[in-house]
């Protein structure tokens, strides 16, 4: 555990920032040109996540090694009204701001290692994990 | 960041030159919609070779565009998505269905020529 990252959302501008800076660091930790883009675009979607549901919140990454590999792990949090029906956010097209309802389900293919802590009234926190693929 | 417009014949190309907030995006589906009519186009190219990233909200609004602008009487064609970022549209389970992609500029116009001819 090296490197941390907090970046606070509250405004779109700062959703681009986040993926910017989970790209950077996911290059300097020597990821693809595509586990970069994968990375970057799941936390497009928590970020936006985040300012559509509880306004304002923050992004936190990580970079890690579990002994064999690197990773890179992104934390997101707020303090929102939480998530009422957790197995149902998890399912592709259910969304209850109007969005295509991609947010969480699509950010979890994306990424290697993804779970959500959320209760109504307690606000979310996701925290997603990319492992290195060695040598590939 | 507002995207560049160009009017080329009977085409409208938006240029998209780097990373746009979703506040970026939705004032350029307005402004297309807004000069599809001004300048009574019959096509409308995006250009996203520019975008390192396109998560749902980024698609949403590329699908919007082409919805209203065939709506107004104009077929849009979206180019340049990048290799990677084709990638990871793919696993976020966006798909674009039903809105014409091309490889890059070029490729967009030939199909918007090729378009107008079926029309004639």
């Amino acid at each position: 555990m090296s490197d941390e990252l907090r970046l606070e959302i509250a405004a779109d501008v700062d959703v681009v920032r986040a993926r910017e800076q989970g790209r950077e660091l996911a290059a300097a930790h020597g990821f693809s040109l595509g586990d970069q883009t994968v990375i970057a675009t799941a936390i497009s979607e928590i970020a936006r996540n985040i300012l559509m549901y509880a306004k304002r919140g923050e992004v936190r990454l990580y970079s890690l090694n579990d002994g064999s590999r690197d990773g890179l792990r992104v934390i997101a949090e707020d303090r929102g009204p939480g998530i009422r029906d957790l197995p149902r956010a998890m399912q592709d097209g259910f969304s209850t701001s109007g969005g295509l309802g991609l947010g969480l389900p699509g950010a979890k293919r994306l990424m290697d290692d993804f779970t959500v802590d959320s209760a109504p009234g307690r606000g979310t926190i996701v925290t997603m994990i990319k492992w290195k693929r060695s040598h590939g | 960041m507002e995207v560049p417009i160009l009017k080329q014949g009977q085409y409208l190309i938006a240029s998209i030159q780097s990373a746009l907030t979703d506040a970026d995006l939705s004032q350029l589906r307005e402004a297309l919609i807004e000069r599809v009519g001004r300048y009574r186009a019959r096509g409308v190219i995006v250009d996203v070779t520019a975008l390192d990233v396109m998560d749902s909200f980024a698609v949403r609004t590329l699908r919007d565009i082409a919805h209203m602008a065939r709506l107004r009487g104009s077929e849009t064609v979206i180019v340049g998505i990048q290799p990677e970022v084709a990638f990871a549209m793919v696993q976020l389970g966006l798909t674009l269905k039903g809105i014409a992609t091309a490889l890059d500029l070029e490729e967009g116009l030939a199909f918007l020529n090729a378009k107008a001819r079926e029309r004639t």
